[in-house]
């Protein structure tokens, strides 16, 4: 009976080598070379010497990571919790009373962004906030003085940037919540003399919070692996104003060919990426019984 | 997923109908979802005009002689065609695996009851929030071990792992949805389980199976970070990585090509985007993948 059992499993099998070999090896190996001293080149590739905790103390006695951190953090929050999220509730509540052509249309705007290689989106941002580019030029017909956005505001370019792209995520979330409001709840608000808002705040969404819980989760752990953009739009720079994690990881590793410090960095992503993923798990859990 | 957007489209009916405050509430509606519609057009008004601009810059101009030229130039075996074969040879292959290992896997876990189901559908989707550019450094070192780097088929099992945890989520979830009766009426016959996969169930899933094919190559199609570290020599090098060759050794870029290629890089994953929202609804594949 077990082997009966053990056999029906049997196809799963694939599945859990091929996560097992390029998902769970990485992220163990990730750990391990944080404590040693692998370099991209030289003896140190060769046969990397262990290190203890030595990167991880080099970490915060470094500037570049506790800046890392804190940019990261402002990216994802202003990106991500209040552009995408706030950006894409709003379209997506305007889309419940426009007319269906409007929404359609700006439904598809605002999708494409999302929808597009990542490596284009970025060249298209690039192009926008560039010197010459789009942004100044309506600064200018208003009547205002374009400013050098990827030099002197890199964070905001960037954060303004990923509002764009990842926006649509958080619209097709909502418009999917947002259908399975029960239209007779929000009919008896308005018999009450619920005004809009009142009703969109105490009725609507208490009614969807779930999905609005799992929407920031997704969202967070999304922004806080963007890399192309960033990586496109800046480079990380000038002077890391606009590095964070992924970047910094990337950068250590791969331009000053520090794998052991780069790993680290990235350890300290994959444990965030983590710790949001059980928060994520364990909410789906409690929306299931 | 259907009729939830019908009642989406049914609702927004109803709010139209109704006095002038309605109406003025429609048309605020109407407007400031124009404005930001236009927001987020923007930026890619530069992409339609330089790619028919020969003497495109950053600006956004209306084009003083339009003309296929930078189309043309970009046109030829080494800039086209390799890289976007390369890019197919990518997400295809990447899509197939996803598929293959995740109906093998979604099937148990579908059809039988067991103690190791929910544990595993659960690790799965811990799995789905992995920030996968940051195992790319470790995943660069691992290929370096194994004497993996620059090989097609290695990348294309990492990046078949990456999308493998919401592939089996989303394929269990369409298998889910078919009915278990015509299965054992074959189980009866006498049929093994993997005949009543194959014959039975995944010709009920087809739509699914398709949702979870083009999600998973749009991924793949659209990937630079992981060929970008993982694929060193230029001949295997899909379009999104071989994009950089517009930005010229010499510092010279060539905006109005870049352009080009980037629109024709783009298309397919737009067709394709669009097929599977048109055919089930804006929002079937993204809560398909995430609600469950």
């Amino acid at each position: 009976m077990t082997i009966r059992r053990f056999l029906r499993l049997l196809p799963v099998v694939p599945s859990i080598l091929l996560l097992l070999l390029f998902l769970l090896a990485p992220v163990a190996w990730s750990f391990y070379a944080s404590f040693t001293d692998a370099a991209l080149s030289g003896k140190a590739a060769r046969d990397p010497q262990w290190v203890g905790a030595d990167n991880y103390v080099r970490m915060f006695s470094d500037d570049s990571f506790p800046l890392a951190a804190w940019l990261t953090v402002v990216f994802v929050a202003a990106s991500a919790v209040l552009g995408q999220n706030v950006l894409g509730l709003l379209i997506a509540v305007l889309m419940t009373r426009s007319r269906r052509v409007v929404s359609s249309l700006v439904g598809t705007a605002v999708v494409a962004a999302w929808v597009l290689p990542e490596i284009v989106a970025a060249f298209a941002a690039y192009a926008y906030f560039n010197r010459d580019g789009t942004l100044n030029q309506v600064v200018d017909i208003l009547g205002g003085q374009g400013l050098d956005w990827l030099y002197s505001f890199p964070l905001v370019a960037i954060i303004l940037a990923n509002t764009w792209r990842g926006t649509a995520f958080s619209m097709l979330v909502y418009r999917a919540a947002l259908a399975e409001v029960p239209r007779d709840i929000a009919e008896a608000a308005l018999m009450d003399g619920a005004r809009g808002w009142q009703r969109l705040v105490f009725i609507t969404l208490p009614l969807i919070r779930s999905s609005i819980a799992t929407n920031l989760m997704l969202i967070t752990l999304q922004t806080l692996a963007v890399f192309t953009l960033i990586w496109v739009m800046t480079a990380g720079g000038p002077a890391n104003a606009s590095t964070t994690l992924p970047v910094l990881a990337y950068q250590e590793a791969f331009k000053f060919g520090d794998i052991g410090y780069g790993t680290a960095v990235a350890s300290v992503l994959i444990l965030l990426g983590m710790v949001f993923g059980a928060v994520y798990v364990r909410l789906l859990r409690e929306q299931r019984p | 997923m259907t009729t939830s957007s019908l009642r989406a489209r049914d609702r927004t009916e109803g709010t139209t109908a109704g006095g002038s405050s309605s109406f003025k509430a429609r048309l605020g509606a109407d407007i400031a979802l124009a404005v930001i519609g236009i927001c987020f057009l923007a930026p890619l008004l530069w992409l339609l005009l330089a790619a028919v601009d020969p003497q495109a810059g950053y600006q956004t101009k209306v084009p003083s002689a339009p003309s296929l030229a930078n189309f043309r130039a970009v046109l030829t075996p080494e800039l086209l065609i390799q890289p976007l074969a390369n890019s197919f040879l990518l997400s295809t292959g990447t899509a197939v695996v996803n598929l293959i290992a995740a109906v093998l896997a979604a099937y148990p876990l579908s059809r039988y009851q067991s103690r190791f189901n929910k544990p595993f559908m659960y690790t799965v989707l811990f799995g789905t929030s992995l920030p996968v550019t940051a195992i790319m450094v470790p995943v660069y070192g691992l290929f370096v071990q194994l004497q993996m780097l620059d090989s097609m088929a290695a990348t294309i099992f990492f990046m078949a792992t990456t999308t493998l945890p919401m592939a089996i989520w989303m394929t269990k979830n369409f298998m889910d949805s078919v009915p278990l009766e015509l299965e054992e009426a074959a189980w009866m016959d006498g049929a093994s389980a993997m005949a009543a996969l194959r014959t039975i169930v995944l010709p009920l899933m087809r739509q699914g199976l398709g949702v979870v094919f083009i999600f998973v190559f749009i991924q793949a199609w659209g990937n630079f970070f992981v060929p970008f570290i993982l694929l060193l020599s230029p001949g295997k090098q899909p379009a999104a990585v071989s994009i950089f060759s517009f930005f010229g050794q010499h510092g010279a870029i060539a905006y109005g090509q870049l352009a080009a290629f980037s629109i024709l890089y783009s298309v397919p994953v737009l067709v394709l985007y669009a097929l599977v929202s048109r055919g089930m609804g804006n929002s079937f594949a993204l809560s398909g993948a995430i609600k469950g």
